[in-house]
Protein backbone atom coordinates (compact mmCIF):
# COMPACT_ATOMS: atom_id res chain seq x y z
CA UNK A 1 0.00 0.00 0.00
CA UNK A 2 1.55 3.25 -1.16
CA UNK A 3 0.38 5.80 1.40
CA UNK A 4 2.35 8.62 -0.19
CA UNK A 5 0.39 8.16 -3.43
CA UNK A 6 -2.83 7.80 -1.45
CA UNK A 7 -2.48 11.06 0.46
CA UNK A 8 -1.26 12.87 -2.64
CA UNK A 9 -4.43 11.80 -4.43
CA UNK A 10 -6.67 12.76 -1.50
CA UNK A 11 -4.96 16.18 -1.42
CA UNK A 12 -5.48 16.59 -5.16
CA UNK A 13 -9.13 15.54 -5.01
CA UNK A 14 -9.89 17.74 -1.97
CA UNK A 15 -8.24 20.77 -3.56
CA UNK A 16 -9.96 20.25 -6.91
CA UNK A 17 -13.44 19.72 -5.47
CA UNK A 18 -13.05 22.76 -3.19
CA UNK A 19 -11.92 24.94 -6.09
CA UNK A 20 -14.83 23.58 -8.13
CA UNK A 21 -17.27 24.87 -5.49
CA UNK A 22 -15.85 28.36 -6.03
CA UNK A 23 -15.70 28.05 -9.83
CA UNK A 24 -18.78 25.89 -10.30
CA UNK A 25 -21.33 27.99 -8.37
CA UNK A 26 -21.01 31.10 -10.59
CA UNK A 27 -21.10 28.96 -13.73
CA UNK A 28 -24.13 27.02 -12.49
CA UNK A 29 -25.79 30.29 -11.46
CA UNK A 30 -25.30 31.72 -14.93
CA UNK A 31 -26.49 28.50 -16.58
CA UNK A 32 -29.64 28.52 -14.41
CA UNK A 33 -30.72 32.13 -14.81
CA UNK A 34 -29.28 33.29 -18.12
CA UNK A 35 -31.75 33.69 -20.97
CA UNK A 36 -29.10 33.96 -23.66
CA UNK A 37 -30.29 32.02 -26.68
CA UNK A 38 -26.87 30.40 -27.25
CA UNK A 39 -26.65 29.21 -23.66
CA UNK A 40 -26.91 25.60 -24.83
CA UNK A 41 -23.46 25.94 -26.38
CA UNK A 42 -21.98 26.77 -22.97
CA UNK A 43 -23.92 23.87 -21.46
CA UNK A 44 -22.44 21.56 -24.07
CA UNK A 45 -18.93 22.90 -23.44
CA UNK A 46 -19.26 22.38 -19.69
CA UNK A 47 -20.49 18.81 -20.24
CA UNK A 48 -17.65 17.96 -22.67
CA UNK A 49 -15.36 16.20 -20.16
CA UNK A 50 -18.10 13.60 -19.55
CA UNK A 51 -17.75 12.28 -23.09
CA UNK A 52 -14.26 13.41 -24.04
CA UNK A 53 -11.52 10.77 -23.75
CA UNK A 54 -9.04 11.72 -20.99
CA UNK A 55 -6.33 11.33 -23.62
CA UNK A 56 -7.74 14.31 -25.51
CA UNK A 57 -7.50 16.45 -22.40
CA UNK A 58 -4.05 15.04 -21.66
CA UNK A 59 -2.92 15.80 -25.19
CA UNK A 60 -4.02 19.42 -24.91
CA UNK A 61 -2.45 19.94 -21.52
CA UNK A 62 0.80 18.45 -22.85
CA UNK A 63 0.91 20.18 -26.22
CA UNK A 64 -1.31 23.26 -26.14
CA UNK A 65 -0.07 24.16 -22.67
CA UNK A 66 3.44 22.79 -23.27
CA UNK A 67 6.59 24.85 -23.59
CA UNK A 68 6.16 25.22 -27.37
CA UNK A 69 2.83 27.08 -27.14
CA UNK A 70 2.30 30.78 -26.29
CA UNK A 71 0.10 29.84 -23.34
CA UNK A 72 2.72 27.40 -22.08
CA UNK A 73 5.52 29.94 -22.44
CA UNK A 74 3.44 32.51 -20.53
CA UNK A 75 2.88 29.99 -17.73
CA UNK A 76 6.59 29.12 -17.73
CA UNK A 77 7.61 32.80 -17.52
CA UNK A 78 5.46 33.21 -14.39
CA UNK A 79 6.13 29.95 -12.58
CA UNK A 80 9.50 28.90 -14.02
CA UNK A 81 8.32 25.47 -15.11
CA UNK A 82 5.92 23.81 -17.54
CA UNK A 83 2.53 22.53 -16.47
CA UNK A 84 3.38 18.95 -17.30
CA UNK A 85 4.98 16.87 -14.53
CA UNK A 86 3.79 19.21 -11.76
CA UNK A 87 1.09 19.05 -9.10
CA UNK A 88 -0.40 22.30 -10.48
CA UNK A 89 -0.63 20.64 -13.88
CA UNK A 90 -2.66 17.82 -12.35
CA UNK A 91 -4.86 20.35 -10.53
CA UNK A 92 -5.63 22.25 -13.76
CA UNK A 93 -6.21 19.04 -15.72
CA UNK A 94 -8.50 17.72 -12.98
CA UNK A 95 -10.44 20.99 -12.74
CA UNK A 96 -11.35 20.67 -16.42
CA UNK A 97 -11.86 16.93 -16.14
CA UNK A 98 -14.25 17.13 -13.17
CA UNK A 99 -16.00 20.42 -13.99
CA UNK A 100 -19.35 18.92 -15.13
CA UNK A 101 -19.48 16.66 -12.09
CA UNK A 102 -19.73 19.79 -9.95
CA UNK A 103 -21.58 22.21 -12.22
CA UNK A 104 -24.40 19.90 -13.29
CA UNK A 105 -25.62 18.94 -9.77
CA UNK A 106 -25.28 22.61 -8.73
CA UNK A 107 -27.34 23.82 -11.68
CA UNK A 108 -29.92 21.07 -11.23
CA UNK A 109 -30.48 21.99 -7.61
CA UNK A 110 -30.68 25.74 -8.38
CA UNK A 111 -33.27 24.92 -11.03
CA UNK A 112 -35.30 22.88 -8.57
CA UNK A 113 -35.88 25.85 -6.26
CA UNK A 114 -39.53 26.95 -6.54
CA UNK A 115 -39.69 30.13 -8.59
CA UNK A 116 -42.53 31.41 -6.34
CA UNK A 117 -39.99 31.72 -3.53
CA UNK A 118 -37.71 33.79 -5.78
CA UNK A 119 -40.55 36.11 -6.72
CA UNK A 120 -41.65 36.44 -3.10
CA UNK A 121 -38.07 37.31 -2.11
CA UNK A 122 -37.83 39.91 -4.88
CA UNK A 123 -41.18 41.45 -3.92
CA UNK A 124 -39.84 41.89 -0.38
CA UNK A 125 -37.03 43.99 -1.84
CA UNK A 126 -34.16 41.47 -1.96
CA UNK A 127 -31.61 41.83 -4.74
CA UNK A 128 -30.96 38.81 -6.99
CA UNK A 129 -27.67 38.19 -5.19
CA UNK A 130 -29.37 38.38 -1.78
CA UNK A 131 -32.08 36.02 -2.97
CA UNK A 132 -29.46 33.63 -4.28
CA UNK A 133 -27.50 33.67 -1.04
CA UNK A 134 -30.42 33.46 1.36
CA UNK A 135 -32.95 31.38 -0.56
CA UNK A 136 -31.35 29.43 -3.39
CA UNK A 137 -28.06 28.35 -1.80
CA UNK A 138 -29.57 27.04 1.47
CA UNK A 139 -32.21 25.12 -0.48
CA UNK A 140 -29.51 23.67 -2.76
CA UNK A 141 -27.42 22.11 0.00
CA UNK A 142 -28.00 18.61 -1.32
CA UNK A 143 -26.90 19.63 -4.81
CA UNK A 144 -23.79 21.32 -3.44
CA UNK A 145 -22.84 18.26 -1.40
CA UNK A 146 -23.52 16.05 -4.44
CA UNK A 147 -21.35 18.19 -6.74
CA UNK A 148 -18.54 18.32 -4.19
CA UNK A 149 -18.65 14.57 -3.54
CA UNK A 150 -18.90 13.59 -7.22
CA UNK A 151 -16.03 15.84 -8.31
CA UNK A 152 -13.97 14.54 -5.36
CA UNK A 153 -14.63 10.92 -6.33
CA UNK A 154 -14.10 11.59 -10.02
CA UNK A 155 -10.71 13.22 -9.38
CA UNK A 156 -9.75 10.39 -7.03
CA UNK A 157 -10.20 7.93 -9.87
CA UNK A 158 -8.59 10.01 -12.59
CA UNK A 159 -6.10 8.00 -14.63
CA UNK A 160 -5.70 8.86 -18.30
CA UNK A 161 -4.85 12.53 -17.88
CA UNK A 162 -2.41 11.79 -15.07
CA UNK A 163 -0.71 9.04 -17.03
CA UNK A 164 -0.24 11.40 -19.97
CA UNK A 165 0.96 14.54 -18.22
CA UNK A 166 2.11 13.39 -14.78
CA UNK A 167 5.47 11.78 -15.44
CA UNK A 168 4.92 9.41 -12.50
CA UNK A 169 6.97 11.39 -9.96
CA UNK A 170 6.66 9.98 -6.42
CA UNK A 171 5.07 12.51 -4.05
CA UNK A 172 4.30 14.95 -6.88
CA UNK A 173 2.30 13.27 -9.62
CA UNK A 174 2.20 9.55 -8.79
CA UNK A 175 -1.46 9.24 -7.90
CA UNK A 176 -3.14 6.19 -6.47
CA UNK A 177 -4.58 5.04 -9.81
CA UNK A 178 -1.16 5.26 -11.50
CA UNK A 179 0.29 3.38 -8.53
CA UNK A 180 -2.27 0.59 -9.00
CA UNK A 181 -1.40 0.49 -12.71
CA UNK A 182 2.32 0.17 -11.91
CA UNK A 183 1.65 -2.55 -9.34
CA UNK A 184 -0.40 -4.52 -11.86
CA UNK A 185 2.17 -4.06 -14.63
CA UNK A 186 4.92 -5.42 -12.39
CA UNK A 187 2.69 -8.35 -11.37
CA UNK A 188 2.58 -7.09 -7.79
CA UNK A 189 -1.02 -8.20 -7.41
CA UNK A 190 -1.30 -8.30 -3.63
CA UNK A 191 -0.30 -4.65 -3.34
CA UNK A 192 -2.58 -3.69 -6.24
CA UNK A 193 -5.35 -5.63 -4.54
CA UNK A 194 -5.06 -3.72 -1.25
CA UNK A 195 -5.03 -0.35 -2.95
CA UNK A 196 -7.85 -1.24 -5.33
CA UNK A 197 -9.99 -2.46 -2.44
CA UNK A 198 -9.40 0.75 -0.51
CA UNK A 199 -10.39 2.81 -3.55
CA UNK A 200 -13.47 0.68 -4.07
CA UNK A 201 -14.56 1.22 -0.47
CA UNK A 202 -13.93 4.98 -0.61
CA UNK A 203 -15.84 5.32 -3.88
CA UNK A 204 -18.76 3.39 -2.44
CA UNK A 205 -18.78 5.54 0.71
CA UNK A 206 -18.69 8.77 -1.29
CA UNK A 207 -21.57 7.66 -3.49
CA UNK A 208 -23.50 6.51 -0.42
CA UNK A 209 -23.13 10.02 0.96
CA UNK A 210 -24.44 11.44 -2.32
CA UNK A 211 -27.52 9.21 -2.39
CA UNK A 212 -28.09 9.55 1.35
CA UNK A 213 -27.96 13.33 1.26
CA UNK A 214 -30.33 13.52 -1.68
CA UNK A 215 -32.83 11.22 -0.06
CA UNK A 216 -32.86 13.25 3.18
CA UNK A 217 -33.20 16.48 1.24
CA UNK A 218 -36.16 14.99 -0.52
CA UNK A 219 -37.86 14.24 2.80
CA UNK A 220 -37.44 17.72 4.32
CA UNK A 221 -37.77 19.72 1.10
CA UNK A 222 -39.91 22.84 1.38
CA UNK A 223 -42.07 21.82 -1.53
CA UNK A 224 -43.79 19.05 0.42
CA UNK B 1 -30.13 -7.03 -42.64
CA UNK B 2 -29.57 -10.73 -42.02
CA UNK B 3 -27.84 -10.96 -45.39
CA UNK B 4 -25.54 -8.20 -44.32
CA UNK B 5 -24.80 -9.99 -41.06
CA UNK B 6 -24.08 -13.20 -42.92
CA UNK B 7 -21.68 -11.34 -45.15
CA UNK B 8 -19.90 -9.87 -42.15
CA UNK B 9 -19.60 -13.32 -40.60
CA UNK B 10 -18.21 -14.77 -43.81
CA UNK B 11 -15.61 -12.04 -43.95
CA UNK B 12 -14.75 -12.45 -40.28
CA UNK B 13 -14.28 -16.16 -40.95
CA UNK B 14 -12.13 -15.44 -43.97
CA UNK B 15 -9.87 -13.18 -41.96
CA UNK B 16 -9.57 -15.68 -39.17
CA UNK B 17 -8.33 -18.36 -41.56
CA UNK B 18 -5.86 -15.94 -43.18
CA UNK B 19 -3.42 -16.91 -40.41
CA UNK B 20 -2.72 -13.47 -39.13
CA UNK B 21 -0.03 -13.44 -36.48
CA UNK B 22 0.27 -10.96 -33.65
CA UNK B 23 3.57 -9.64 -32.37
CA UNK B 24 3.97 -8.00 -28.98
CA UNK B 25 7.01 -5.77 -29.29
CA UNK B 26 9.07 -3.51 -27.08
CA UNK B 27 8.39 0.16 -27.79
CA UNK B 28 11.93 0.69 -29.13
CA UNK B 29 10.79 -1.28 -32.21
CA UNK B 30 7.81 0.97 -32.90
CA UNK B 31 9.46 2.65 -35.90
CA UNK B 32 11.50 -0.23 -37.35
CA UNK B 33 9.01 -3.07 -36.96
CA UNK B 34 6.14 -1.63 -39.06
CA UNK B 35 8.62 -1.30 -41.95
CA UNK B 36 9.79 -4.89 -41.49
CA UNK B 37 6.23 -6.15 -41.31
CA UNK B 38 5.20 -4.25 -44.42
CA UNK B 39 8.02 -5.73 -46.45
CA UNK B 40 7.33 -9.20 -45.01
CA UNK B 41 3.66 -8.93 -45.95
CA UNK B 42 4.56 -7.88 -49.48
CA UNK B 43 6.86 -10.84 -49.86
CA UNK B 44 4.85 -13.61 -48.23
CA UNK B 45 1.27 -12.35 -47.99
CA UNK B 46 1.46 -12.99 -44.26
CA UNK B 47 -0.22 -10.19 -42.33
CA UNK B 48 1.22 -9.31 -38.95
CA UNK B 49 -0.53 -7.31 -36.25
CA UNK B 50 1.62 -5.28 -33.87
CA UNK B 51 1.16 -4.35 -30.25
CA UNK B 52 3.75 -2.10 -28.62
CA UNK B 53 4.50 -1.45 -24.97
CA UNK B 54 7.15 -1.61 -22.28
CA UNK B 55 8.64 -5.11 -22.25
CA UNK B 56 7.61 -5.60 -18.61
CA UNK B 57 4.02 -4.56 -19.34
CA UNK B 58 3.84 -6.93 -22.31
CA UNK B 59 5.28 -9.77 -20.20
CA UNK B 60 2.54 -9.19 -17.68
CA UNK B 61 -0.11 -9.14 -20.40
CA UNK B 62 1.26 -12.45 -21.75
CA UNK B 63 1.08 -13.92 -18.25
CA UNK B 64 -2.56 -12.93 -18.17
CA UNK B 65 -3.40 -14.65 -21.41
CA UNK B 66 -2.85 -11.98 -24.07
CA UNK B 67 -3.28 -13.61 -27.50
CA UNK B 68 0.19 -12.90 -28.92
CA UNK B 69 2.20 -15.28 -31.09
CA UNK B 70 5.61 -13.64 -30.79
CA UNK B 71 7.25 -11.50 -28.14
CA UNK B 72 10.09 -9.12 -29.03
CA UNK B 73 11.54 -7.92 -25.75
CA UNK B 74 14.04 -5.11 -25.16
CA UNK B 75 15.91 -7.35 -22.76
CA UNK B 76 16.48 -11.05 -22.50
CA UNK B 77 15.30 -11.35 -18.92
CA UNK B 78 11.58 -11.11 -19.64
CA UNK B 79 11.44 -13.87 -22.30
CA UNK B 80 13.56 -16.07 -20.02
CA UNK B 81 11.04 -15.55 -17.21
CA UNK B 82 8.24 -16.57 -19.58
CA UNK B 83 10.18 -19.68 -20.59
CA UNK B 84 10.62 -20.62 -16.91
CA UNK B 85 6.88 -20.19 -16.43
CA UNK B 86 6.17 -22.41 -19.42
CA UNK B 87 4.68 -19.57 -21.44
CA UNK B 88 7.31 -19.43 -24.19
CA UNK B 89 9.34 -22.05 -25.99
CA UNK B 90 13.01 -22.16 -25.13
CA UNK B 91 14.22 -23.40 -28.53
CA UNK B 92 12.86 -20.31 -30.30
CA UNK B 93 14.62 -17.78 -28.05
CA UNK B 94 17.30 -15.76 -29.76
CA UNK B 95 18.91 -12.34 -29.61
CA UNK B 96 18.09 -10.40 -32.73
CA UNK B 97 19.83 -7.13 -31.87
CA UNK B 98 21.42 -4.99 -29.19
CA UNK B 99 19.71 -1.76 -28.23
CA UNK B 100 21.56 1.49 -27.59
CA UNK B 101 20.72 4.18 -25.07
CA UNK B 102 21.14 7.83 -26.04
CA UNK B 103 20.83 11.19 -24.36
CA UNK B 104 18.52 13.25 -26.59
CA UNK B 105 17.83 16.99 -26.53
CA UNK B 106 15.49 19.03 -28.77
CA UNK B 107 17.06 20.95 -31.66
CA UNK B 108 16.63 24.31 -29.93
CA UNK B 109 18.48 23.16 -26.81
CA UNK B 110 21.60 25.22 -25.94
CA UNK B 111 23.38 22.16 -24.50
CA UNK B 112 26.63 21.08 -26.16
CA UNK B 113 26.27 17.31 -25.98
CA UNK B 114 29.52 16.44 -27.76
CA UNK B 115 31.53 18.40 -25.19
CA UNK B 116 29.52 17.65 -22.06
CA UNK B 117 28.17 14.14 -22.67
CA UNK B 118 26.02 12.93 -19.79
CA UNK B 119 27.19 15.90 -17.67
CA UNK B 120 24.89 18.07 -19.83
CA UNK B 121 22.14 16.87 -17.49
CA UNK B 122 23.70 18.89 -14.66
CA UNK B 123 23.06 22.14 -16.55
CA UNK B 124 20.50 24.29 -14.67
CA UNK B 125 18.45 24.72 -17.85
CA UNK B 126 17.57 21.02 -17.66
CA UNK B 127 14.54 21.05 -15.38
CA UNK B 128 13.10 17.68 -16.35
CA UNK B 129 14.81 14.56 -17.69
CA UNK B 130 12.57 11.91 -19.18
CA UNK B 131 13.24 8.20 -19.05
CA UNK B 132 11.15 5.06 -19.32
CA UNK B 133 9.74 3.44 -16.19
CA UNK B 134 12.63 1.36 -14.71
CA UNK B 135 10.10 -1.01 -13.15
CA UNK B 136 8.79 -2.20 -16.51
CA UNK B 137 11.06 -0.89 -19.28
CA UNK B 138 14.60 -2.19 -19.90
CA UNK B 139 15.66 1.21 -21.28
CA UNK B 140 14.48 2.79 -18.04
CA UNK B 141 16.72 0.45 -16.08
CA UNK B 142 19.58 1.14 -18.49
CA UNK B 143 19.08 4.90 -18.03
CA UNK B 144 19.14 4.57 -14.25
CA UNK B 145 22.24 2.36 -14.42
CA UNK B 146 24.00 4.88 -16.68
CA UNK B 147 23.20 7.78 -14.33
CA UNK B 148 24.66 5.77 -11.45
CA UNK B 149 27.65 4.72 -13.56
CA UNK B 150 28.54 8.37 -14.14
CA UNK B 151 27.87 9.17 -10.48
CA UNK B 152 25.20 11.81 -11.14
CA UNK B 153 22.07 9.87 -10.18
CA UNK B 154 21.61 11.61 -6.82
CA UNK B 155 22.09 15.04 -8.39
CA UNK B 156 19.42 14.52 -11.04
CA UNK B 157 16.98 12.12 -9.35
CA UNK B 158 14.57 14.92 -8.34
CA UNK B 159 14.29 15.98 -11.98
CA UNK B 160 13.45 12.60 -13.48
CA UNK B 161 10.06 12.14 -15.12
CA UNK B 162 8.98 8.65 -15.95
CA UNK B 163 7.28 7.66 -19.17
CA UNK B 164 5.09 4.58 -19.30
CA UNK B 165 7.45 3.14 -21.93
CA UNK B 166 10.30 4.41 -24.12
CA UNK B 167 7.84 5.97 -26.59
CA UNK B 168 6.26 8.16 -23.94
CA UNK B 169 9.69 9.08 -22.57
CA UNK B 170 10.65 10.15 -26.10
CA UNK B 171 7.40 12.08 -26.52
CA UNK B 172 7.96 13.96 -23.22
CA UNK B 173 11.26 15.37 -24.49
CA UNK B 174 10.23 15.69 -28.16
CA UNK B 175 7.28 17.89 -27.11
CA UNK B 176 9.64 20.10 -25.10
CA UNK B 177 7.99 19.32 -21.77
CA UNK B 178 11.26 17.74 -20.65
CA UNK B 179 14.55 19.38 -21.68
CA UNK B 180 16.50 16.14 -22.05
CA UNK B 181 15.64 12.48 -22.34
CA UNK B 182 17.38 9.13 -21.99
CA UNK B 183 15.78 7.19 -24.82
CA UNK B 184 16.43 4.43 -27.34
CA UNK B 185 18.72 5.23 -30.27
CA UNK B 186 16.09 3.58 -32.48
CA UNK B 187 13.63 6.31 -31.44
CA UNK B 188 16.16 9.09 -32.02
CA UNK B 189 16.70 7.79 -35.57
CA UNK B 190 12.98 7.32 -36.29
CA UNK B 191 11.53 9.71 -38.91
CA UNK B 192 9.34 11.40 -36.29
CA UNK B 193 12.34 12.58 -34.24
CA UNK B 194 15.32 12.47 -36.56
CA UNK B 195 15.42 16.13 -37.56
CA UNK B 196 14.06 17.51 -34.33
CA UNK B 197 17.02 17.12 -32.05
CA UNK B 198 20.55 15.94 -31.30
CA UNK B 199 21.79 12.99 -29.32
CA UNK B 200 24.81 11.65 -27.51
CA UNK B 201 25.29 7.88 -27.48
CA UNK B 202 25.77 6.56 -23.96
CA UNK B 203 28.82 4.23 -23.92
CA UNK B 204 27.97 0.54 -23.78
CA UNK B 205 29.91 -0.05 -20.57
CA UNK B 206 27.66 2.37 -18.64
CA UNK B 207 24.69 0.02 -18.46
CA UNK B 208 23.89 -3.70 -18.74
CA UNK B 209 23.67 -4.77 -22.39
CA UNK B 210 20.20 -4.35 -23.86
CA UNK B 211 19.94 -7.73 -25.57
CA UNK B 212 16.83 -7.60 -27.74
CA UNK B 213 15.38 -11.09 -27.64
CA UNK B 214 12.61 -12.77 -29.60
CA UNK B 215 10.57 -15.77 -28.58
CA UNK B 216 7.53 -17.71 -29.83
CA UNK B 217 4.83 -17.94 -27.17
CA UNK B 218 3.37 -21.25 -26.02
CA UNK B 219 -0.22 -20.08 -26.41
CA UNK B 220 0.31 -19.36 -30.10
CA UNK B 221 -1.86 -21.42 -32.42
CA UNK B 222 0.31 -20.51 -35.38
CA UNK B 223 3.79 -21.46 -34.30
CA UNK B 224 4.96 -22.29 -37.79
CA UNK B 225 3.95 -18.89 -39.13
CA UNK B 226 5.54 -17.30 -36.06
CA UNK B 227 8.81 -19.20 -36.55
CA UNK B 228 8.92 -18.13 -40.18
CA UNK B 229 8.59 -14.51 -39.20
CA UNK B 230 11.44 -14.88 -36.72
CA UNK B 231 13.56 -16.41 -39.48
CA UNK B 232 12.83 -13.33 -41.56
CA UNK B 233 14.11 -11.21 -38.66
CA UNK B 234 17.53 -12.85 -39.17
CA UNK B 235 17.58 -12.23 -42.92
CA UNK B 236 20.08 -9.72 -44.34
CA UNK B 237 17.21 -7.45 -45.35
CA UNK B 238 15.82 -7.33 -41.81
CA UNK B 239 19.18 -6.97 -40.10
CA UNK B 240 20.25 -4.14 -42.38
CA UNK B 241 17.02 -2.29 -41.57
CA UNK B 242 17.58 -2.87 -37.86
CA UNK B 243 21.11 -1.52 -38.20
CA UNK B 244 19.80 1.58 -39.94
CA UNK B 245 17.68 2.20 -36.83
CA UNK B 246 20.78 2.09 -34.66
CA UNK B 247 20.50 -1.47 -33.41
CA UNK B 248 23.76 -3.37 -33.46
CA UNK B 249 23.80 -7.08 -34.21
CA UNK B 250 24.78 -9.57 -31.51
CA UNK B 251 27.71 -10.98 -33.52
CA UNK B 252 29.30 -7.61 -34.27
CA UNK B 253 28.95 -6.39 -30.69
CA UNK B 254 31.30 -3.41 -29.89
Amino acid sequence: MNWEAFWLTVRLAALVSTLLIAIGIPIAYWLTYSRWRWKFLVEAAVALPIVLPPTVLGFYVLVALGSRSPLGRWWESITGHTLAFTFEGLVIGSLLYSLPFAVQPFAASFNAVDSKLLRASASLGASPVQTFRRIVLPLSKAGLVTGFALSFAHTLGEFGVVLMVGGNIPGVTRTISVDIYDQVQTANYSSANQTALLLLIISFLVLSVVYGVNRRAWAVGPWQ
Amino acid sequence: MSNFLALVLVFAGAFATAQEITVAAAADMSAALPELVASYAKKTGQSVKLSFGASGNLTNQIRNGAPFDIFLSADEGYPRQLITEGLASNDTLYRYAIGRLVLWVPGDSPLDLTRLGIKALLDPSVKKISLANPATAPYGRAAEAALRHFGIYDQVSSRLVVGENISQAAQFVESGNAQAGLIALSRALAPAMKDKGRYWTVPLDAYPTLNQAAVVLSRSKQRDAARKFLEFLRSPEATSLLTSYGFSLPAEKH
